[in-house]
């Protein structure tokens, strides 16, 4: 028995530690830790609440506008405004947390997870054109590697000419996402933490030329998501097929929806396991155990409503800055692969369509994709499946027409912004009092996906996704690695302090 | 072929968003890739040697470059700070690589050629250091002073910071040393943040006439609303943002002084006109 010890996880956003249990080769324990606490909630207490997207978005430089997002639905509600947003801000508002999803989905391939897959050092030999993989090359042969090594040794399995393909992927990727940012500026300012999205629609007044300008940058990022990077996801399947084996998590998904239309969400919500009988789902029946994370608490676990937070870094038993957000005490897995299975339950094109795409090059059952690949091959789905509709609504925004609904700050009144978040299930809840932010409160998808055990003992999903793999090869524990990022953590989001007064949250239930 | 000089950088995620990171990959020119892999002025290259978001290795290989690092030779190498740093109860709020962060980044400090604090937490503090102030957390410029390091510092303030700002930081270094990088009386260099806002804001003319905008998304100055523009130095409206795409002021958002050390306790709420007076005590260049 030994344990195997990764801190930092890197490659996700955060700061992140794994420990691994692994007895005769497989792992029968797993911890995961978040090694950073900085109590976002805690400054938010009595500031002006038109500040909290901003604030918020701090949270998470990767994600930040889907903190912008739940933050402004939260303060839209409470607010009395949400239903006087203009079609042009809800529309705006779509489409510049579209861009984040990409820009996120797109980074987190190739610039996260594919160094576990593809061997950069392939390029040494490279005898083509392609200035990337020249200046990689020259790269190489002056001797110095850094960031490409020191790495984990062994398992990488394409051909030198697949690897040397992949490698220029790697090498464009990075102008792809850089350009989904500033697809996102065109209407949100800057990009990272946009400043675009507030309470009552957006800043910016869509034109034709910034429309049309707008559509034509995306269309060029569509052509990467269609011809380079829904390949790569299944070309990785092909060579790593036993990777949809293992990873699979509690088996429990969970999805708030995101995307305001007309009616309804683009993006479904509810509940799902691996039966694929989705079940709608009830914000009251989620709580937070501490029993495991070094914060005090009397009683446990706590509807978030009415959490306790208060440090003990020198707590028994305790291992991690994360809470363990439960659904109806059960443990969920939360990001692109609890909204695709969603959406393929359903029965809802284009996803279903992908998703076989994707069963197919495994040539596998649904089943599979509760795995590291899955996860993969979800992001990929959900990344298209965006994008493509995103050119949709571009459309429909009135050239000229207003984006903005005035309001007056009420004294009192509470708020719960939902929203798909690119890494999973984002939950923003306000109080206010005198107009000042009484109580601010964020649960977000990465402390759903990396929470330590509950009260229970039950183990979160990463952990769980973790225990029971095989280990080739203690010193190079690839298959751990691997397994943290198909969830692509982001840790600076997970850890995060709740104030101790709350609120009841059963009364919202996700449309 | 000239030979190529190797410039290793160890790079510090502390309490941060990742925010910095995410910006300076979004670098146009040069773009990330030059960064990473090429000269970024002949003869001169980056050499990333620890860079948490972007680095192949974990665990104990990525360490060991940290170690390597502090216990190496004094003056080889760049140490960028990104993010503010926890010290309250020995700075257990937050750990890399199972040790304070603090002590991680002290030690880097000391043995150091010269520190880049990038973004506004790392130069002043920002958002994880605002009132009540949760995990301790300082400056890298705090933590030196405290400490008695006297390894130089130029601060690249920002939330996030530009990426112009940042490689034109690293450029002028690489050509002429940290003296050649002028700083202003904060430590920012003068070139990207020697003027406000104000003074080349495309609204200015309103301001002028005292055509203010009553709401967002409304034409005019955008002063009544909120703007820090009138006393936060930085060259964005002049750069722009994202490849020069937009910027906040362009898409009819009032600045939020991200730049300057009053972020975010003393400069906000965000959307409330800043008192007159305010006016009045531009902060001098040294």
């Amino acid at each position: 028995m030994r344990t195997i010890v990764i801190d930092p996880v890197t490659r996700i956003e955060g700061h992140l530690k794994i420990e691994a249990t692994v007895d005769d080769g497989v792992v029968v324990e797993a911890r995961s830790t978040g090694t950073l606490f900085r109590g976002i909630e805690l400054i938010l207490q009595g500031r002006d609440p038109r500040d909290a997207p901003r604030i918020t978005q701090r949270i998470c430089g990767v994600c930040p506008t889907a903190h912008a997002t739940a933050s402004t639905f939260a303060l839209d509600e409470a607010f009395g405004i949400a239903d006087r947003i203009p079609a042009n801000g809800r529309i705006l508002r779509n489409l510049i947390l579209g861009c984040n999803f990409i820009q996120s989905h797109v980074l987190h391939f190739y610039h996260l997870a594919a160094l576990d897959y593809v061997d950069v050092t392939a390029v040494a030999g490279y005898e083509g054109t392609d200035p990337g993989l020249l200046a990689a090359k020259a790269f190489l042969g002056r001797g110095e590697l850094g960031p490409f090594v020191p790495r984990y040794e062994g398992d990488y399995r394409f051909p030198t000419d697949v690897a040397q393909r992949l490698a220029s992927h790697y090498v464009q990727a990075f102008d792809v996402r850089r350009k989904a940012h500033e697809l996102l500026a065109v209407f949100g300012g800057k990009m990272p933490h946009n400043v675009g999205i507030v309470p009552g629609g957006v800043t910016q007044v869509p034109e034709v030329d910034t429309i049309a300008g707008f559509l034509w940058r995306l269309n060029e990022i569509r052509h990467f998501i269609d011809h380079v990077y829904v390949p790569d996801v299944l070309e990785v399947a092909r060579a790593y097929g036993d990777y949809a084996e293992v990873g699979g998590g509690c088996g429990s998904f969970i999805s708030y929806g995101g995307f305001p239309l007309e009616n309804g969400r683009f993006l479904g919500s509810g509940t799902i396991a691996m039966d694929l009988a989705p079940e709608e789902i009830g914000v009251g029946k989620i709580t937070e155990s501490v029993q495991h994370a070094w914060l005090a608490s009397e009683r446990d676990p706590l509807h978030p409503s009415e959490g306790v937070t208060v440090p003990d870094p020198s707590k028994e038993g305790a291992y991690s800055w994360i809470k363990a957000p439960r659904y109806d005490g059960d443990v969920y897995e939360g990001g692109p692969l609890a909204r695709m299975l969603l959406g393929y339950a359903r029965g809802i094109e284009p996803i279903v369509a992908l998703v076989d795409r994707v069963l197919g090059a495994l040539d596998a059952g649904p089943a599979a994709l509760n795995s590291a690949l899955g996860r993969h091959a979800a992001r990929a789905v959900e990344c298209k499946v965006v994008a493509d509709a995103m050119a949709d609504w571009v459309l429909d925004l009135v050239p000229g027409g207003e984006v903005y609904a005035p309001y007056e700050i009420p004294d009192e009144g509470e708020g719960a912004g939902l929203t798909a978040a690119p890494r999973g299930a984002l939950g923003h809840w306000v109080r206010l009092k005198d107009g000042a932010i009484d109580h601010y409160q964020c649960v977000v998808p990465t402390t759903w996906n990396a929470s330590p055990k509950d009260e229970q003992g039950k183990p979160g999903p990463i952990e769980q996704a973790i225990a029971g793999t095989p280990i080739a090869d203690e010193e190079n524990p690839f298959e751990i690695v691997r397994i943290v990022r198909s969830f692509d953590p982001c840790l600076a989001c997970a850890v995060h302090l709740i104030t101790p007064r709350g609120r009841t949250l059963g009364r919202y239930v996700v449309s | 072929m000239a030979e190529t000089r190797e410039m290793p950088v160890i790079w510090i995620q502390a309490a941060t968003c990742s925010g910095c990171s995410v910006s300076v990959l979004n670098s146009a020119a040069p773009k990330i890739t030059d960064l990473l892999l090429s000269e970024v002025i002949p003869g001169r290259h980056i050499n990333l040697r620890f860079q948490a978001t972007v680095m192949a290795g974990s665990g104990e290989p990525a360490v060991e470059v940290l170690d390597a690092a502090a216990k190496g030779d004094p003056g080889t190498y760049v140490l960028i700070v990104e993010g503010s740093i926890p010290t309250k109860d020995g700075g257990v709020y937050g750990t890399l690589g199972e040790v304070p962060m603090v002590d991680r980044v002290i030690p880097l400090a000391e043995n150091a050629a010269v520190i880049i604090g990038l973004g506004t937490c790392a130069s002043f503090g920002g958002i994880f250091a605002a009132d009540p102030n949760p995990g301790g957390c300082v400056s890298v410029g705090d933590l030196l002073r405290e400490k008695g390091i006297d390894t130089p510092l130029i601060n690249v303030p920002g939330c996030p910071p530009h990426p112009d700002w940042f490689v034109g930081t690293v450029a002028t270094i690489l050509v002429g040393g940290v003296s050649a990088v002028k700083v202003d009386e904060l430590g920012r260099p003068i070139r990207f943040f020697g003027q406000l806002i104000h003074e080349n804001c495309p609204r200015r003319a309103y301001f002028d006439e005292g055509k203010f905008a009553k709401h967002l998304s409304d034409e005019g100055c955008l002063y009544e609303l909120g703007c820090k523009g009138t006393i936060t130095h930085a060259d964005c409206p002049l750069r722009r943002w994202n490849n020069g795409t937009n910027w906040v002021i362009g898409s009819g958002a009032p600045c939020n002084g991200c730049v300057e050390p009053e972020f975010p306790d003393l400069i906000s709420p965000f959307y409330e006109r800043l008192p007159e007076e305010a006016l009045l005590v531009p902060r001098k260049e040294s």
